[in-house]
């Protein structure tokens, strides 16, 4: 294969060699059951142990606080569901925003079939969560208030520790969907008042099939597997030892080059933006342009759709992703771009590039080659451009 | 995800552009579901296609059926070009992924829209062929949310 710019680090990213390193002993040397009595079973349990102790630092909070699971939908699905029904008894009204991952929002969607209702709280045009309507959909019913650190598709950052505030002071649990946002910026979990954080390996350079849930102490929780006394009997099930391992590297190593890759990823993602908002014409930066993710950029592009410049993009061996219907099976375009408030036309015409540190400024250089290039020619394919032009002559 | 045909067509599409002065224009579909296609026809005196050109706004398979619904019907007479369904353009493409066959059928129905433009403005009746089904905004009301 020749050499590919990878540019949909949100979409998973490669495994830092130290974490494979990490991980390859778990498989081969210390493969015992971590609920076996003998010494191969106790290292097993000392390196669970050990994991559990790392992630647990990384975010201020106890190890007995974090219970890991086989991904971040998994603990998006546990938070949600569990809390629900193990609050029921309270209330059966949720909280949380238009722009979740849909980890949150079918999960959402599976308990109002449930009999539970749910607010779905609006964002401003940068993705910002609106924290009027939030105060205002707060009901003596109100048992959960689930609400993302920072959004997947146009990295907007939420004010995360104002939202905690507010659920802390009305005594409603508060979990936040951290996948995109761990291991990516600095979380403590009792200076933001989070009840339940959710997390995922693979977005920091760790395996894939691995992930946490945050919960913490005193709160009630319904176990998510039952037959074990595994995560201390609420997920049961041999512990998945070299993906644990590999989570807790990878996120020992994402804490330790935090402020040095964030600078970097930063000053690609300003390059990047800077060079396609002056390069190319009728495009429109998504996300916040300050509270946003240091590696996240994403544009829409008028008069082209979303798949066919992914398609033309990877034939230049650029990865990247799209919010464009096309790409998620249906005919509607990404829930994130509609909420806020773009147009069907303009949704479908979407572009995410999320950097890492590993990415050059010749690579930025080379993909905004390429994208001027294929969206010119997109566009003269475009009877929407067409149609555009015709009327701006009339104008003229 | 898509055959070798479709990214021939999608990487070289043919006869991608508009002819000035059309004897028949179509446009359907609509840009709230991502797919927009416009078929130009140039049609002699003896109802033969002499030119089919094509712009589209669309993902990767909407732009390759297009570009072959331009080839399928470029030479034929007027009824011949209404026999060119869905179906004969997905099967010259080497099939098109399930999710992606609407795009064969929008390339179906350009053809019409341009055939029934073209039958409007020489007030002539083609013989099997209806009133084009989609429009551009026609439908944008009831499209609501799967959920």
């Amino acid at each position: 294969m020749e050499k590919v710019i990878y540019l949909d680090n949100a979409a998973t990213t490669k495994m830092a060699p130290e974490v494979v390193e990490a991980m390859l002993p778990c498989f081969t040397e210390c493969y015992g059951n971590a609920s076996s009595i003998y010494s191969l079973g106790t290292q097993a349990k000392k390196a669970l142990g050990k994991a559990r102790e790392t992630i647990a630092e990384s975010l201020g909070a106890e190890p007995n606080e974090i219970y890991f699971t086989a991904g971040g939908s998994e603990a998006d699905n546990w938070a949600v569901k569990a809390t629900a029904e193990a609050y029921a008894f309270k209330g059966k009204h949720i909280i949380t925003s238009a722009i979740e991952h849909h980890a949150v929002l079918h999960t959402c969607k599976y308990l109002e079939q449930r009999g539970f209702e749910v607010s779905y709280i609006g964002v401003d045009e940068n993705g910002i969560l609106k924290m009027e309507e939030l105060k205002a959909a707060i009901r003596t019913d109100t048992i959960l208030i689930t609400i993302m650190f920072a959004n997947n598709e146009i990295g907007t950052i939420q004010p995360i520790k104002e939202i905690g505030e507010i659920a802390k002071e009305k005594g409603i649990l508060f979990h936040t969907d951290a996948v995109q946002a761990y291991g990516q910026l600095p979380i403590n979990v009792e200076e933001y008042h989070i009840d339940m954080l959710s997390a995922s390996g693979h977005k920091l350079n760790g395996p894939k099939g691995t992930g946490f849930l945050y919960i913490r102490k005193g709160i009630k929780s319904r176990s998510l597997i039952h037959g074990g006394q595994q995560e201390r009997g609420r997920r049961a099930g041999t512990e998945n030892i070299p993906g644990i391992v590999g989570l807790a590297a990878a996120a020992k190593r994402a804490f330790s080059i935090m402020e040095e890759k964030t600078e970097k990823e930063m000053r690609l993602r300003d390059y990047l933006i800077e060079r396609i908002q002056k390069e190319i014409p009728y495009c429109r930066l998504n996300g916040d342009r300050n509270r946003r993710l240091p590696n996240n950029v994403n544009f829409s592009f008028q008069f082209i759709e979303g798949e066919s410049l992914l398609i033309m993009l990877d034939m230049k061996g650029i990865c990247a992703s799209s919010g464009s219907a096309c790409t998620s099976g249906s005919l509607d375009p990404s829930h994130v771009l509609l909420a806020i408030g773009l147009s069907h036309e303009i949704a479908h015409g979407s572009l995410r590039l999320t950097v890492s540190e590993e990415n050059t400024i010749e690579e930025m250089d080379q993909t905004v080659e390429c994208m001027k290039e294929i969206i010119e020619k997109l566009r003269s394919m475009s009877p929407l451009y067409e149609d555009f032009c015709k009327k701006n002559e009339g104008l003229s | 995800m898509y055959s070798e045909k479709v990214m021939d067509h999608f990487s070289n599409p043919r006869n991608m552009g508009e002819i000035e002065d059309a004897s028949g224009v179509g446009t359907v579909g609509n840009a709230k579901c991502g797919d927009i296609m416009r078929m130009y026809l140039d049609i002699d005196e003896g109802g033969v296609i002499q030119d089919c050109k094509f712009k589209t706004f669309g993902c990767g398979a909407a732009i390759a059926s297009s570009s072959m619904a331009t080839e399928l019907v470029k030479g034929k007479t007027v009824s011949q070009a209404l026999e060119v369904t869905n179906q004969a353009v997905m099967e010259a493409l080497d099939g098109l992924p399930p999710v992606k066959v609407h795009c064969s059928l929008l390339a179906e129905e350009a053809i019409h829209a341009a055939l029934w433009d073209y039958a409007q403005k020489n007030q002539i009746e083609i013989e099997g062929l209806q009133k084009p089904k989609s429009d551009v905004h026609e439908g944008e009301e009831n499209q609501e949310e799967a959920y």
